[in-house]
């Protein structure tokens, strides 16, 4: 498996809540900073990208955002545009108009047409070497499989045509796992690494992409070792908080329980990264990023996620 | 006078009292933020303490969430939560507790079979190889079909609650309207465009355009089969759409609610906001708001923060006092750190989740927290513990 940021064309995902933006800023920052001139591409269309980077609303023509870091949103009529301009090489006058409403309820009824834009922009700027790295900001779990095997669902739908020529060059850029590879964001929790594993499962065998790595993002700290925790245990009985309750000068039972709390959570969480490391691919890296207990979010927290995970990568 | 306590004031009205009201609850948010758990939790107090036939409807629900209703799985059609699933929670419920899965394959076919003039027809359609891609990536076919199956199931008047999870969704606010788009993409000029050659084989001057360029695109043979299968489509074209207003004004009855659910973290917080704000202009009844894996309040108590920050400087100091109580006293100091800190550690978040709290300008009635959740929820009595969380009891 090469590693992750040796590949030129990364989608990263992950279910919602688990940071897979704040994750993918990141992996474009670290690149960047590792000298690579890099792509990050939004595609929901949430607008935030430019919050992780502090950087002023980005649109479809890629900004320099950061040195060596260009950031862009996609935009399905802009990327019909310019398709129709560079690969159909359509006159102006076909592009004005009703157009984009026709282009809207082709996409709406012909499944795939949109996704093929969507996916076919970051894929085109890897295929020209426009970039050394594009990262794109992926759909969530739920959406991803479709977008990703789009250009084979077209190429199984529709035979002859323009579009049909397209998918050709797609579907041998997506499949190349030197250059093409899935990050998978989850956080050590029941239903994101459900999820990861169940992902992690279809993308191998409904897309031609393979899996770089999965990030489990908020990893908690362990707070004892065993012989710690022995005396954190009896710390917690009767006498002991009584004269803890004394000697610190205030109510020292809630600062009991939140240890306990951080205790639970913590093997909680470990046995959830056990049944993961256990269900994937031993090839596949599994890059942990421990939880940010920072005020901040935005490009503070970008950096702090691109140092934990240079440090996972062995940089 | 004691000051009213602000966690009294949050709890003007209840959860038990909105549902008692109420025929469907509709359950949202963003991703990831407990809203199946939350949509179960609430159904499954409502059977407990309110009585009647209580329905929850999830979308993709984990293994764990069927066998904590004690069943060995669930689809597309209703199925009772065993009384054994309750008796060994320890409640004797008033009511019934039914759970259902939304399989959105199974609904579209079911869909078809109804609105089709005649058999023929339906098999037609079913046996399009377009059919699976439209029925299973339609845009917003999920989030269709969410709303279709509840107006399918509320008319069968077989239910007092119908408690729903919402799929994930890329907009909060797309299911909202994907009755009405399915109702406008069935009367679209465009579906007629598409349409008009295979019945008259003429292509009138306002479509050409249209063609060329898809044409060039798709190639005729695509378009063809685009088109012959939505002919086929458009013979359900009335009842569809007289379906899609149907359902799009159940969602506006007043029998109707909806439950928005967020954590207290950044991004679900903004989501719920625009979510709620999205309620409102559209004229939906917002009945509770429910936040999720909250920090315990005592992360906030100045207090402890003071004992914590004890713990953090005089570590050593502290330990002298309580070392002879263990039985490995080297490591107190140490331990004692680790405490503080942890609790120091945790405080930034509990303060940033009290921010965000309080950030949230418009809010319904009734508003829930439940505390994190330590551990997974892995059976009805779990279930209901979280229920007793927001349902308002003490």
């Amino acid at each position: 498996v090469p590693e992750v940021l040796d590949r030129k064309l990364l989608f990263v995902t992950g279910k919602g809540g688990v940071g897979k933006s704040t994750a993918a800023a990141a992996l474009a920052l670290l690149a960047a900073q590792r000298g690579k001139k890099t792509l990050v591409v939004e595609i929901d269309a949430k607008g935030n990208l430019a919050d992780f980077f502090e950087a002023g609303p980005t649109n479809y023509t890629p900004r320099e955002i950061q040195p060596n870091l260009w950031a862009m949103s996609m935009d399905t009529e802009a990327s019909l545009q310019e398709y129709l301009r560079l690969q159909m090489r359509l006159p102006a006058i076909a592009r004005i108009g009703p157009l984009a409403r026709a282009f809207e309820f082709v996409a709406t009824a012909a499944p795939g047409v949109r996704e093929i834009l969507t996916v076919g922009k970051p894929v085109w700027e890897v295929r020209e070497g426009n970039y050394d790295l594009v990262v794109v900001d992926a759909p969530a779990t739920g959406h991803i499989v479709g977008q990703l095997a789009a250009p084979q669902a077209i190429n199984e739908l529709v035979h002859v045509g323009l579009i049909r020529q397209q998918t050709g060059w797609l579907i041998e850029i997506l499949g190349d796992t030197r250059i093409t590879g899935l990050v998978i964001v989850t956080t050590p929790e029941e239903m994101p690494v459900n999820e990861t594993i169940e992902l992690a499962a279809r993308v191998e065998d409904e897309t031609d992409v393979t899996l770089a790595g999965i990030i489990v993002n908020r990893v908690l700290p362990e707070l004892f070792g065993r012989q710690e925790e022995e005396v954190f245990e009896e710390l917690r009985q009767p006498a002991a908080v009584g004269a803890l309750n004394s000697a610190a000068g205030g109510p020292a039972e809630p600062v009991l329980e939140a240890a306990r709390l951080a205790v639970t959570m913590r093997r909680t969480r470990a046995g959830h990264i056990e049944r993961l490391r256990t269900s994937v691919d031993a090839s596949i890296p599994l890059l942990y990023v421990p939880y940010l207990f920072v005020r901040a979010h935005g490009f503070r927290t970008t950096r702090q996620v691109a140092e934990a995970l240079s440090a996972e990568l062995g940089y | 006078m004691a000051p009213k306590r602000r966690k009294d004031d949050d709890r003007a009205t209840s959860l038990e009292h909105l549902l008692a009201a109420k025929e469907i609850a509709i359950v949202c948010g963003s991703g990831g933020v407990g809203k199946t758990t939350t949509a179960a939790a609430a159904a499954a107090m409502a059977a407990a303490s309110l009585g009647g036939k209580v329905l929850v409807v999830t979308v993709d629900p984990a293994r764990r969430l069927a066998n904590a209703l004690g069943l060995e799985g669930f689809g597309n059609v209703e199925k009772p939560v065993p009384a054994e699933a309750f008796k060994e929670a320890g409640v004797e419920p008033r009511g019934e507790l039914w759970a259902a899965m939304l399989d959105t394959k199974e609904s579209w076919d079911a869909l078809v079979n109804m609105h089709a003039p005649d058999r023929a027809t339906a098999q037609r359609i079913l046996e399009n190889p377009l059919y699976q891609n439209v029925s299973g990536r339609f845009v917003q076919s999920h989030d269709y079909i969410a709303m279709e199956r509840l107006y399918e199931i509320h008319t069968s008047g077989d239910y007092d609650l119908i408690v729903v999870d919402t799929p994930p969704t890329r907009n909060a606010i797309d299911f909202l309207e994907a009755p009405e788009r399915m109702a406008d993409f069935f009367s679209s000029r465009f579906l007629r465009w598409l349409t008009a050659p295979a019945r008259s084989r003429v292509i009138n001057f306002a479509t050409r355009p249209f063609y060329q360029v898809a044409d060039r695109i798709l190639g005729t043979q695509f378009l063809q089969d685009i088109s012959e299968f939505f002919l086929n489509f458009q013979t359900m074209y009335d009842g569809f759409v007289e379906r899609a207003r149907a359902v799009d004004r159940l969602l506006h009855d007043r029998r109707s609610t909806f439950i928005v659910v967020s954590t207290l973290e950044d991004v679900p917080v903004r989501e719920a906001e625009f979510f709620i704000d999205a309620l409102a202009e559209r004229k939906f009844h917002l009945g509770a708001l429910v936040l999720n894996k909250v920090l315990p309040g005592y992360f906030l108590d100045p207090g402890a923060t003071r004992v914590a920050q004890r713990l953090c400087a005089d570590g050593p100091e502290v330990a002298h006092h309580v070392e002879e109580l263990t039985t490995n006293p080297p490591q107190v100091p140490a331990v004692l750190r680790e405490i503080g800190e942890s609790f120091l550690n945790f405080q930034v978040v509990a303060k940033r989740e009290q921010e965000q709290r309080a950030e949230l300008a418009h809010v319904p009635d009734v508003v829930a927290s439940v505390p994190y959740f330590e551990t997974d929820i892995y059976d009805l009595g779990g279930l209901l513990n979280l229920g007793r969380q927001i349902w308002g009891e003490k």
